[in-house]
C-alpha cells in the first residue's frame, strides 16, 4: 500500500503514456518530457506563490504583526491579487534602454532557474532528467545567472541598475567558488556526480538509529553550512542582499523593470532558492530519505519537500533576523573564511574515507577541521584592526 | 531525429556566430558569441560528451562571456559606436576558415566510418585524468595558482 502510494505519480506518468502507445518512439520521449516539465513547473510555481504568502506572513510574526490576511483565508489568496496586480501594471521600458537585452534579461534568468530544477531527485524515481553530470548541470546552468543579470544591468542604461549588477556578480562569482568547493568531497565520497547515487549512497542508517546522512559527519556538516551560506549568497538574500539593496541603489539590477518583468525577476530568485535548498538536502540531508526507519511508511517525495520546507523556513528566519553585511564584509568572508574552510572539508572528507569511514575516521575529520577553524579565526582576529572605515573614492 | 537536431543546432550556432562577427553595438556581439557557445555545448551533447558540452557551459558562459563583458564594459567609452569593418580581421578570419577547410578537406580518414567507442563518461575523464595526465594537471594548477595570486597582486591596496 505505501509503496503504490510512494510511486503514485511515476504510475499517473505511464497511465498518461499508456495513451500514447503504438506511437513512434520519439514521440513518447517528447511526451514524457513535456509531462516532466509541466508537472515541475505546476509544483514550483504554487510553491513560490505559498511561499511569497509565508514569507510575509513569517516576516510578519517576527516583526510583531501579522503580514497579509485580507484576500481570501487567512490571506492565502494574496499571492492570485499580486499577480493580477503585475500583469495589468503598465510595462515601462525606458527611452534610452537596449530594448533588446532589456527584453532578454528576465527571460533568461527565470529559464536558467527552472533549469536547475530539472535534475534533483524528489522521490524515489523521480528525477525529471537524469543526467550523468547532474551536479555539474546545475552549476553549468546556474553560471548563467551572471550572464542574465549582467544584461538586466546593461541593458537598462541606469547607473543604479550597473552598480547592482556588478555587486550581484561580484559576489556571485567569488561565492560560487566555495559553493562548488564544498560540493567535492561528497562527489569525492559517493565517486559520482550524479544526484540519483548520491542519494543512494546516503541510504541506511549507522549503528541502527543515525542515518548515515552526509550532514551527520563532521566534513559533511562543515560542508552543509557553507553550502548553506553561498546558496544564500548566490540567491540574493538577506543578509547578502547588497545586489538589491533598496536604501542605497533602489533595486540594483532591477531597478528599470515594472510590472511582469519585476514579477520574473522574483519569480527567478525564489526558483533559484527552491533549488539551491533542494540540492542542499540532496547532498547532505539524504535527500528522500526518511531519517528514522519507523517513518519509512511515508512517501518519499514527503521527506524531500519537508526537508526543502525546513530550509526555505531557515531562510526567512534569516532574513528576519539579520541586518545587510557591507560589499567589502561579503568579499572578505568569502575568500579569507568561506574558502579556506572549504578546501579543509575537501581534506577531512579524504581523511574520513582513508580512515574507514568509521568513527575513527569521524574523529579524525573532527580534529582536522577544528585545527583548521581555529588557527584562521586566530589569523583573521590577528590581523583585523579596529580603526574607522577609509575611503578611497568618496572623500 | 539526431540529424533534424544537428540542423537546427548548426543553423542556431552559424546564425549566433555570424551576428557575432556582424553587428555593430559591441555588447550585442558578445553577447551573440555566448548564444553560439551554447550551440557549441549542444553539439558536444548530441555527440554523447556530456561532460565536456557542461564543462563548456560552465566555463565559457559562466566565467569567459561575463570576463569578455566585463572588458568591453570597462575599457570602451564609446561601445555604442559603429567602428566600421576591420580589415585585417576579415583577412585573418578568411585565412583560419580557408586553413581550417583545406585540412579538413586533405585528411583522408574522414570518409571512413567511425570506430565504436564507449561512452564518454565523467568517471573514465576523471580516471585518464588521475592516471595519465596527472603531470599535466598539476602543471595546470600551479600556472592557475600563480595567474590567480599575480591578478591579486595587481588589484591589492597600496600602501601609504
Amino acid at each position: 500500500m505505501s509503496k503504490s502510494i510512494d510511486q503514485i505519480f511515476i504510475s499517473a506518468k505511464q497511465w498518461l503514456l499508456s495513451w500514447l502507445t503504438g506511437a513512434p518512439d520519439w514521440v513518447i520521449q517528447v511526451a514524457s518530457s513535456l509531462i516532466n516539465i509541466f508537472t515541475l513547473l505546476a509544483v514550483f510555481l504554487t510553491l513560490f506563490a505559498l511561499m511569497s504568502v509565508l514569507e510575509r506572513k513569517i516576516l510578519g510574526r517576527i516583526q510583531n504583526r501579522y503580514g497579509p490576511n485580507r484576500v481570501g483565508p487567512f490571506g492565502l489568496l494574496q499571492p492570485v491579487a499580486d499577480g493580477i496586480k503585475m500583469l495589468i501594471k503598465e510595462d515601462i521600458v525606458p527611452a534610452r534602454a537596449d530594448k533588446i537585452v532589456h527584453f532578454l534579461a528576465p527571460i533568461l534568468i527565470a529559464a536558467a532557474a527552472v533549469l536547475a530544477l530539472g535534475v534533483i531527485p524528489y522521490g524515489r524515481n523521480m528525477t525529471p532528467f537524469t543526467i550523468d553530470g547532474g551536479i555539474l548541470f546545475f552549476f553549468a546552468v546556474g553560471s548563467t545567472t551572471e550572464l542574465a543579470v549582467f544584461m538586466a544591468g546593461w541593458g537598462s542604461n541606469n547607473k543604479f541598475s550597473m552598480l547592482g549588477a556588478m555587486r550581484a556578480i561580484a559576489q556571485m562569482i567569488s561565492y560560487e567558488l566555495p559553493l562548488i568547493i564544498t560540493v567535492l568531497p561528497v562527489v569525492m565520497v559517493v565517486g559520482s556526480l550524479n544526484p540519483d547515487a548520491i542519494v543512494a549512497a546516503q541510504n541506511g542508517y549507522a549503528l541502527g538509529l543515525v542515518p548515515r546522512w552526509f550532514v551527520f559527519t563532521p566534513w559533511g556538516a562543515t560542508a552543509f553550512i557553507l553550502f548553506f551560506v553561498s546558496g544564500l549568497v548566490e540567491s540574493n538574500r538577506t543578509p547578502f542582499d547588497v545586489p538589491e539593496g533598496e536604501s542605497e541603489i533602489v533595486a540594483g539590477h532591477m531597478t528599470e523593470y515594472s510590472g511582469f518583468k519585476y514579477a520574473t525577476f522574483f519569480m527567478a530568485e525564489y526558483i533559484g532558492m527552491f533549488a539551491i535548498t533542494g540540492l542542499a538536502a540532496t547532498l547532505f540531508l539524504g535527500g528522500w530519505h526518511s531519517p528514522m526507519r519507523a517513518l519509512e511508511f511515508l512517501p518519499s517525495y514527503v521527506w524531500f519537500f519537508a526537508k526543502l520546507s525546513a530550509l526555505l523556513f531557515v531562510y526567512i528566519w534569516l532574513r528576519g533576523t539579520l541586518p545587510r553585511t557591507r560589499v567589502d564584509q561579503i568579499m572578505n568572508f568569502a575568500w579569507k573564511f568561506m574558502l579556506p574552510m572549504a578546501f579543509t572539508c575537501v581534506i577531512a572528507a579524504a581523511v574520513w574515507h582513508y580512515a574507514g569511514r568509521g568513527l575513527r575516521g569521524w574523529l579524525w575529520s573532527l580534529v582536522v577541521i577544528a585545527i583548521v577553524y581555529t588557527a584562521l579565526s586566530i589569523l583573521l582576529d590577528a590581523r583585523r584592526k579596529f580603526a574607522p572605515r577609509t575611503y578611497r573614492f568618496a572623500e | 531525429m539526431s540529424s533534424t537536431a544537428f540542423i537546427v543546432i548548426a543553423i542556431l550556432t552559424l546564425a549566433a556566430a555570424l551576428a557575432a562577427a556582424t553587428l555593430q553595438k559591441l555588447m550585442h556581439a558578445a553577447l551573440s558569441f555566448a548564444v553560439a557557445l551554447v550551440g557549441v555545448a549542444a553539439f558536444f551533447f548530441s555527440l554523447g560528451a556530456e561532460f565536456v558540452g557542461l564543462v563548456l557551459v560552465f566555463v565559457y558562459i559562466g566565467a569567459v562571456a561575463v570576463l569578455i563583458v566585463f572588458t568591453i564594459l570597462l575599457t570602451r567609452r564609446d561601445v555604442g559606436k559603429d567602428r566600421g569593418t576591420n580589415w585585417s580581421g576579415v583577412i585573418v578570419a578568411v585565412a583560419v576558415f580557408g586553413g581550417l577547410i583545406w585540412t579538413i578537406l586533405e585528411t583522408p580518414s574522414l570518409s571512413a566510418a567511425a570506430p565504436q567507442i564507449p561512452a564518454l563518461t565523467v568517471r573514465r575523464i576523471g580516471e585518464a585524468l588521475m592516471t595519465n595526465y596527472v603531470w599535466p594537471l598539476q602543471c595546470i594548477g600551479v600556472l592557475l595558482t600563480a595567474a590567480l595570486i599575480g591578478a591579486l597582486i595587481l588589484v591589492m591596496e597600496e600602501r601609504r
